[in-house]
């Protein structure tokens, strides 16, 4: 029935008619536009009514009490999800919800996660060579030959994330913090407009998050980064909007100096009366 | 060209040589030296050494979705029997009019039944290219819509482990009705020639023991390509974490997919050149048990190795045929034995004994194999090598 009430709109493309991956329209200034989206599970609303614009460029750190939705606001932009109602758009061209996890990837969303999942039997060079954004069907995938641009690409990205030196060492060997930033570098090879990251600074020592926030900023500009933490020292060195969540939904907006005077954040963060 | 690009490792060269050296040796022994003569290689030696070949082809394609992709596949038997009686048709068909009853057309069995024609699905299969081509197709069709299924619905682990078993389990109780037309409990036997030549002949035997050789050789280049490939890294990445290699973009079920069907197929070649080895093929091949057991030789040569099947297949395969010979209530105990001490004390199976020939500059080479399991093979390391010493001809068991 949609098809046929499409079919009515004379005044605009079709939407069957604009190919599914199309380049990211970002003419109209944000990269992710979320509109009142609501998740339930059985019963618990996990995310309530929220609505959410990223514009392109954009480094955002999101934070919020646990239960407050990070997680699941990243999976259902990544396509893990499916919410109830609302609606989620990638550029002005994309409906993110129409479209399955490897779409969603291809299309330019990547994402880190809270646990670091690097391929422990793989390289390290293996491991970001899977990530490289390339034509990943099955076919091509057996007849790719690696060219010296790829390795090029390869070694920029090893550069980047400090990580050249060990490069032909099983990924399994990497302490915590280096697999973070594996999985950043993994990322960054396919060439991301928007990166999710998932609590990069868990479980780190004080100089490995200086040197992740160092990433990150020098990341921003060239893609879109979406930071969720905890760490709110982290999330004071490099954020420039910061967004707090509370009980599914958008609670302050703004700098972290105006959200960390918000009375009502104040109020989340520090119970009652306070 | 990706299929080649194997040709150029040194294990696999390694592999390939001894491969070709043992076949040679075979042959040579076999065909020069006069039968009483005490390295004389026998026909009898002959065919079983092929038949140990053929488990081994069965092992290596186990191997790829076992050790690989980690899809523990506790059917692949299945595969293997649906090949052999896609030859075992063409071979019932070559009888013609020799057979008992002395039908132009109809099988013994047939005849027997009382039927009076040949049922649709047995023609063509007078044809050798007929049958070639449903060697491969009967396997890799059941896979092909099987695994599209499984792992559509994402069924992977424990799971599928059990639906492979259920599988093959099922296959057996339909080959075993007569009505089926396959010969029931009996079978496919009673064969008589191959391509014209007669399966009686020590030459024959010989030839079908050389080509099971150099299916070997190609069933092992293929998966090393496929294991040496992006895709095989890719492999590698949806055994380890599944849910992270779908976020990176790839389509993890169809890369499985992709890798089972190959290895049915290798299963049901291997199947094929098995089942004129030994000439006959029944549902016991379908048996539960005998997928567990192929599953039992991988593990014992070393999973993700591809040479540690082979290894193990036939390790095990003559470790059976001495057993069952001096004492055949003792094997299946001694088969568990050997089982419990290698997952003990060698986790990395036999493969994991033999010495690294050289460790790979991974990464600088765009074909260098995945990290960890590249050692060369050496067959002097073998520990079983000590243990028979009754003629060169068993060098080949180490093969």
């Amino acid at each position: 029935m949609s098809f046929i009430s499409e079919l009515s709109h004379r005044d605009r493309v079709f939407d069957f008619l604009t190919p599914t991956l199309s380049p990211v329209d970002v003419r109209h200034g944000p990269i992710l536009y979320m509109d009142g989206v609501t998740v339930t599970f059985d019963g618990f609303r996990a995310i309530n009514d929220l609505s959410l614009t990223i514009d392109d460029g954009e480094l955002r750190c999101i934070i919020g009490p646990n239960g407050a939705g990070k997680t699941t606001m990243m999976d259902i932009i990544t396509g893990k999800t499916r919410p109830d109602t609302g609606s989620v758009w990638f550029g002005s061209r994309h409906n993110l919800l129409t479209k399955s996890e490897p779409d969603i990837a291809s299309l330019g969303i990547g994402r880190k996660f809270q646990k670091p999942t690097v391929f422990e039997a793989l390289s390290i060079f293996e491991n970001l060579e899977l990530a490289m954004s390339a034509d990943k069907r099955v076919f091509p995938s057996l007849t790719a030959r690696m060219t010296g641009e790829t390795i090029d690409r390869i070694e920029e990205v090893l550069t980047t994330v400090g990580l050249t030196r060990l490069r032909h060492r099983a990924a399994g060997i990497l302490s915590h913090g280096q697999k973070q930033w594996l999985e950043i570098g993994m990322l960054l090879m396919q060439k991301p407009r928007l990166l999710l990251v998932d609590e990069p600074v868990a479980g780190m020592t004080e100089q490995e998050m200086e040197r992740t926030a160092e990433l990150l900023t020098s990341l921003a500009g060239k893609q879109s980064v979406v930071v969720v933490e905890h760490d709110m020292g982290f999330v004071r060195s490099i954020a420039r909007t910061v967004t707090v969540l509370h009980q599914g939904s958008v609670l302050a907006e703004g700098t972290m100096d105006q959200v960390s005077n918000d009375p009502k954040v104040i109020e989340v963060y520090l119970g009652e009366g306070a | 060209m990706w299929l080649t690009r194997p040709l150029s490792e040194r294990s696999t060269q390694l592999f390939l040589g001894i491969l070709f050296i043992a076949m040679l040796l075979v042959t040579v022994l076999h065909v020069a030296l006069p039968e009483g003569h005490a390295l004389h290689v026998s026909a009898y030696t002959v065919t079983l050494l092929g038949k140990y070949l053929c488990y081994a082809l069965l092992a290596v394609a186990v191997d790829l979705v076992w050790g690989y992709l980690g899809i523990l596949s506790l059917g692949h038997g299945a595969f293997f029997a649906l090949g052999g009686y896609a030859m075992g048709m063409y071979l019932m068909r070559q009888i013609g009019d020799r057979g008992v009853y002395g039908d132009p057309l109809l099988p013994d069995f047939m005849v027997f039944l009382n039927w009076d024609a040949l049922p649709w699905y047995w023609q063509g299969f007078d044809m050798a290219w007929f049958a070639v081509i449903m060697v491969l197709l009967a396997p890799g069709l059941l896979a092909l819509v099987f695994g599209f299924l499984a792992f559509r619905s994402r069924v992977t682990g424990v799971y599928l482990s059990i639906i492979t078993q259920a599988l093959t389990f099922a296959l057996m109780l339909a080959f075993f009705r007569n009505e089926m037309g396959f010969g029931g409990n009996n079978g496919l036997t009673d064969f008589k020639d191959i391509l014209g030549f007669n399966l009686r002949t020590d030459a024959t035997r010989l030839g079908l023991f050389l080509a099971t050789g150099v299916a070997l050789a190609v069933g092992y280049i293929v998966c090393r390509a496929i294991v040496a490939s992006k895709l095989g890294r890719v492999s590698i990445a949806c055994r380890d974490a599944e849910a992270r290699t779908r976020f990176l973009g790839y389509r993890v079920e169809r890369v499985q997919l992709f890798v089972f069907v190959v290895s049915a197929m290798l299963a049901g070649v291997a199947g094929a050149l098995y089942v004129p080895q030994v000439g006959i093929i029944n549902p016991s091949e379908f048996s539960p048990l005998f997928s567990i057991e192929i599953v039992v030789w991988v593990a014992l040569g070393g999973r993700a190795t591809l040479y540690g099947a082979v290894i193990g297949a036939v390790l095990v395969n003559y470790a059976k045929t001495v057993f069952t010979g001096i004492m055949p209530d003792a094997w299946l105990f001694a088969l568990g034995a050997l089982f419990v001490l290698v997952t003990v004390f060698l986790p990395k199976g036999i493969a994991g004994l033999l010495p690294s020939l050289r460790r790979p500059k991974v990464g600088d080479d765009p074909a260098a194999p995945g990290p960890g399991h590249d050692p060369g093979y050496d067959p002097d390391h073998d520990p079983d090598q000590a243990a028979d010493a009754q003629s060169p001809a068993n060098r080949e068991a180490t093969v």
